[in-house]
C-alpha cells in the first residue's frame, strides 16, 4: 500500500476539523477525495503533511509519518500542491523548480527532470527565467504541478488544481496529469470540487461530508451513486 | 468594581505611609517610580494603545526636564508652577512632530524617533544654546522646601508632590483611555483602514496621541528634573529611552496599571542587579529583560490579569 | 571650500560609509528572514571584534585570525538564534524588541567584563602609508572600502547561485511552501543569523583601527546602519550598500562644511527623516500595496 490512513482527526487550535476519517490508497493510484466546501478535503491533505495537529495513523510504504515534520514528510516522497498553489512569487519560474528538487542529491537526474517537466508543460520553458508572480493563473498552476513533480516524489496530493483555471485549460491539466501518473509511476491524492472531471481521472474516490467518509467506491461506482449524481455531478 | 476602588485605596494609603517607612534615599527612588510611571503611561498611550512605536521619549522627557530646569534657574519660576508648562511645551512639540510622523509606518518611525533620541543631547549641548542650557555642564536647581511650615524634609515633600502629580496624571490618562478617544486610538492601532471609513479622523487622533503622550512624558521630566536636581545632555541620552521602550513592554502594552510596574522594574530591577554581579550588572539586567519576555509576554498587568481571571473562574 | 577638500571628506565619506554599509547589509539579512530589526547587531559585531583582538593578541597573524573571527561569529550567530531568539519567534513585535534590547546590554556589558572598559588599539591589515600615490584616501580606508565591496560579491554569489542560497530565500518569502519541499526553515533562520553575524565581524574588525576598540564602539555606527538599512530600503540588500555609502558621505560633507561636527549626527538623521518622508519605502525598496 502506497498509503493507509486510519482514524484521522484534526483540529485547527480548538476547532475539530475531520472526526476519524480512514481510507487507503495502492502504489501509482489515482484516488479522487471529494465532497462540498467546508467538508474537510484540504484539511486531509494538510494533515497527511504535518501541517495540522493531528490524532489517528498515517502509513506510507508501511511506515508510520504522522507526527513527523512537514519537511521530513516531504523529503520522504510526497510532493504537496497546496491550495493557493504555494507559488514563490519573487523569485523565477526555474528557481520555484530548483526548490522542487531542492532534498535531491542526485544532480544530473534533477537537470533531466527539469528537462522533461519542460515536455510536459512547453510553456513553462519559455517562462523559465520570469517572475512567478508574473504567470498567469493555468501557467501558476502548472508551474506548482511541475513544482511537486521536481521531487522525484512516490506520492503527489494535488489541492484543487482546476480551482480558478478556464474549462478548457482543465481538461489540457487533467490529461496531462493522467500522461505523469502512467509515465512517472507516481501516485496521485487529488482534492476537487469538480467532481466529474476527478472522478474521470481517479481510479477510486471517497467522499467526505462534515470530516467524515460517507461514501467510497471505485471511481465508476461513484459515480453510478444517484446522490452523487444529483449532489456533486448534476444530472 | 468595588473591589477596585478598594485596591486602589490601600494602594494610596500604602503610597502615603511608605516615606515615613524608608529612609530618604528610599524615598527618593520611590519618588523616581512615581515619575517614571508618568513618563511610561505617557508613552503606552503612544506604542500600547495607539500603535506607534517611539524610540525617542527620552527626548520629550529631556524637553520637559530641560523647561523645568530653565524656568527655575533663568525666570525664578516657582517649582510647581514649572510641572505644568512643562507639560504644555512638550504637548505643542510632540502634536508638531507627530504631523510629520503620520507619513511614517513601523519601523521607518521607529527610526524616525531614534533620531530625536539621538539629536537630543546634541542639541542640548550646542554651543549656541549654551547660554539657556548651561552646554554640557547642565544646570543645577535647588531642592524645593515643604511650604506652609510644613514639617516634612524635602525628599519627604517632593515625594508627596509627585505623588499627587501622579495621580491627576493617572485620573487624567484613565478618563482618556476609558472613553471614545481611548477607543478610537485602539480601533486606529488595530484596524487602520476600517477606523477611517468609520468615521474617525486617523491623522488628527495620531498626531494628538503623538501630543498627549510627550505631554505626560514631559510632566514627568519636569518631576525628574526637580527630584535629581540636576539636568545635564548626557542624561537624556538615547538609553533612556530604550529603557522607557522596555518598561512598557516589562509593564504591559495597552495597561495602564502595566506603566506603574515598568516603572519598579526600571528603578529597582538595575539595583538588584548590581547586588547579584557588581562585574557585570548590567549583563544581569538585560537577562531579566529577556526572562520577562519569556515568561510573561503580555508583561506584568497581562500576567495579573490573566491570574484574576482564572481565579474567578474557579 | 576647496574641490581638493571636497573630495578628500568624499572619499573619507566613502570609507566609513564601507563599514555601515556592512552592518546595514547585516542588518539587511537579519529583517529579510524574520522582518525584525536586530538592535544587538552592532554589539554582536563588537563583541566579535574583541574575539579578533584577542586571537592577534595571542599571536596569530591577521588574516587568519580574521577568517577564524568571521567562523567563530558565524556559529555565535546561529547559536544566538536557537537559544535566545527561537523561544520568541511568536511572540509580540515589541516583545523581540526588547529581547534584542537585552541581548545589547548583555554582551555590552559582557565585554566590558571581560575586556574592561578601557580603549584598545586595534590593528589594521593594510600599510600606514597610502597606496598608488593616492593622498586622498589612507591604504585602510581604501582597504576597507575593498572589503566591503568583496563581502557584498560574496553574498550576492552565494544567495543568487547557490541552492543554500535560494532555499534561504525561499524561507523567507514563503516558509509554508518551503517546508513542502523539504527546506528546514528553522534552520535556514539560523544559517542567516550565521551570516548576518560574520558580516557584522568584518565591519566591527574594519572599523575597530579607526574608532579604537571599547564596548560602546557600534553603538553610533548601529544608528548609521540603521538610517542607511532604511535609506536603501530594508529589504533591499544592495539598496543597504548604497544608503551606507551615503550616509557616509553626507555625515562627513555635512560635518566638515555645513554644521560642524556637534550636530552632524543629528542633522544626518533629519535628512534622512526627510528623505523617508518623501519617500517613505525608501530609495530603493519595494512598495507594497496591502489588500483590505
Amino acid at each position: 500500500m502506497l498509503l493507509e490512513v486510519s482514524g484521522l482527526h484534526a483540529a485547527y487550535g480548538a476547532t475539530r476539523v475531520i472526526h476519524g476519517i480512514g481510507f487507503a490508497m495502492e502504489e501509482k493510484s489515482i484516488t479522487a477525495l471529494l465532497g462540498a466546501n467546508g467538508a474537510g478535503k484540504t484539511t486531509t491533505l494538510r494533515a497527511l503533511c504535518g501541517m495540522v495537529k493531528t490524532e489517528g495513523q498515517i502509513r506510507f510504504r508501511g511506515e508510520r509519518i504522522d507526527g513527523r515534520s512537514t519537511e521530513d514528510i516531504a523529503r520522504l516522497g510526497i510532493a504537496h500542491v497546496p491550495d493557493g498553489r504555494g507559488t514563490f512569487l519573487n523569485l523565477t519560474a526555474e528557481e520555484n523548480l530548483r526548490l522542487g528538487a531542492y532534498t535531491r542529491r542526485d544532480r544530473a537526474a534533477v537537470e533531466a527532470d527539469l528537462e522533461r517537466v519542460f515536455g510536459y508543460f512547453p510553456q513553462l520553458r519559455a517562462r523559465r527565467a520570469q517572475q512567478a508572480g508574473t504567470l498567469s493563473g493555468g501557467e501558476q498552476q502548472m508551474l506548482a504541478v511541475s513544482r511537486a513533480l521536481m521531487l522525484a516524489p512516490k506520492l503527489m496530493l494535488l489541492d484543487e488544481p482546476s480551482f480558478g483555471l478556464a474549462p478548457l485549460l482543465v481538461r489540457e491539466l487533467f490529461a496531462i496529469l493522467r500522461a505523469i501518473n502512467e509515465r512517472e509511476r507516481v501516485g496521485m491524492l487529488l482534492v476537487e470540487q469538480n467532481a466529474a472531471m476527478a472522478l474521470d481521472l481517479a481510479d477510486r474516490a471517497y467522499l467526505i461530508e462534515t470530516g467524515r467518509v460517507v461514501l467510497s467506491g471505485t471511481a465508476a461506482d461513484i459515480k453510478r451513486d444517484d446522490a452523487v449524481r444529483r449532489a456533486y455531478l448534476g444530472y | 468594581m468595588r473591589g477596585r476602588i478598594l485596591f486602589l485605596g490601600v494602594l494610596i494609603v500604602v503610597a502615603c505611609a511608605l516615606p515615613f517607612l524608608v529612609s530618604s534615599y528610599r524615598t527618593f527612588q520611590l519618588t523616581l517610580v512615581l515619575v517614571y510611571a508618568i513618563a511610561l503611561l505617557g508613552l503606552n498611550i503612544l506604542t500600547g494603545y495607539n500603535g506607534q512605536i517611539s524610540l525617542g521619549h527620552g527626548a520629550f522627557y529631556a524637553l520637559g526636564a530641560y523647561c523645568a530646569a530653565i524656568l527655575i534657574d533663568k525666570a525664578g519660576a516657582p517649582y510647581w508652577a514649572v510641572v505644568p508648562a512643562a507639560g504644555g511645551v512638550c504637548l505643542v512639540a510632540g502634536f508638531l512632530f507627530g504631523l510629520p510622523a503620520l507619513r511614517l509606518e513601523g519601523l521607518y518611525l521607529a527610526l524616525a524617533t531614534f533620531a530625536l533620541g539621538v539629536a537630543m543631547p546634541q542639541l542640548l549641548k550646542y554651543h549656541h544654546l549654551e547660554k539657556w542650557t548651561g552646554g554640557v555642564q547642565g544646570i543645577v536647581i535647588a531642592k524645593p522646601e515643604a511650604p506652609f511650615g510644613i514639617p516634612l524634609e524635602a525628599d519627604r515633600w517632593l515625594y508627596f508632590f509627585t505623588l499627587a502629580v501622579t495621580l491627576i496624571m493617572f485620573v487624567l490618562g484613565w478618563n482618556l483611555l476609558r472613553g471614545r478617544i481611548g477607543r478610537a486610538l485602539v480601533a486606529i492601532r488595530d484596524q487602520h483602514t476600517a477606523s477611517e471609513a468609520m468615521g474617525i479622523h486617523n491623522a488628527l487622533y495620531k498626531s494628538l496621541a503623538f501630543g498627549v503622550s510627550a505631554m505626560f512624558t514631559g510632566v514627568a521630566g519636569a518631576l525628574g528634573a526637580l527630584a535629581v536636581q540636576f539636568v545635564a545632555p548626557d542624561s537624556f541620552g538615547v538609553f533612556l529611552s530604550i529603557v522607557f521602550l522596555v518598561g512598557i513592554v516589562v509593564g504591559g502594552l495597552a495597561s495602564i496599571s502595566g506603566a506603574l510596574y515598568g516603572a519598579l522594574f526600571i528603578q529597582f530591577i538595575p539595583n538588584i542587579a548590581d547586588e547579584i554581579s557588581k562585574a557585570a550588572p548590567w549583563a544581569i539586567f538585560g537577562v531579566f529583560m529577556i526572562g520577562f519576555v519569556y515568561l510573561m509576554p503580555t508583561g506584568v498587568a497581562g500576567a495579573i490579569r490573566l491570574l484574576l481571571t482564572r481565579r474567578r473562574a474557579q | 571650500m576647496t574641490l581638493d577638500a571636497v573630495i578628500l571628506q568624499v572619499l573619507a565619506g566613502l570609507a566609513t560609509g564601507g563599514i555601515y554599509a556592512s552592518l546595514a547589509l547585516a542588518l539587511v539579512m537579519i529583517y529579510h528572514a524574520t522582518h525584525l530589526v536586530n538592535f544587538a547587531q552592532g554589539e554582536m559585531a563588537m563583541f566579535t571584534t574583541y574575539i579578533a583582538w584577542s586571537l592577534i593578541n595571542a599571536g596569530m597573524p591577521y588574516w587568519p585570525a580574521f577568517l577564524l573571527t568571521v567562523g567563530i561569529a558565524f556559529i555565535l550567530g546561529m547559536f544566538i538564534e536557537r537559544i535566545v531568539i527561537r523561544p520568541v519567534e511568536n511572540a509580540p513585535v515589541l516583545g523581540v524588541v526588547v529581547v534584542f534590547i537585552g541581548l545589547l546590554v548583555i554582551l555590552n556589558s559582557v565585554a566590558g567584563w571581560i575586556y574592561t572598559y578601557t580603549i584598545k588599539s586595534f590593528p589594521s591589515p593594510f600599510p600606514r602609508q597610502p597606496i598608488l600615490g593616492i593622498h586622498y584616501i589612507s591604504a585602510h580606508e581604501l582597504g576597507a572600502i575593498g572589503v566591503t565591496l568583496a563581502v557584498l560579491a560574496l553574498l550576492y554569489g552565494f544567495f543568487r547561485f547557490t541552492p543554500l542560497g535560494l532555499a534561504m530565500r525561499a524561507a523567507a518569502q514563503n516558509p509554508e511552501s518551503s517546508r513542502l519541499v523539504g527546506i528546514r526553515v528553522g534552520w535556514m533562520l539560523a544559517l542567516g543569523w550565521g551570516l548576518a553575524a560574520a558580516v557584522g565581524a568584518v565591519a566591527g574588525m574594519m572599523v575597530a583601527p579607526v574608532v579604537y576598540l571599547d564596548p560602546n564602539m557600534m553603538s553610533g555606527i548601529l544608528l548609521y546602519a540603521f538610517a542607511a538599512a532604511l535609506l536603501g530600503g530594508i529589504d533591499s540588500p544592495g539598496g543597504a550598500v548604497l544608503g551606507g555609502f551615503a550616509v557616509g558621505v553626507l555625515e562627513n560633507l555635512l560635518g566638515a562644511f555645513v554644521i560642524g561636527n556637534e550636530l552632524k549626527l543629528a542633522v544626518a538623521l533629519v535628512l534622512i527623516v526627510g528623505v523617508l518622508l518623501v519617500k517613505p519605502s525608501g530609495l530603493f525598496g519595494r512598495v507594497y500595496v496591502t489588500r483590505v
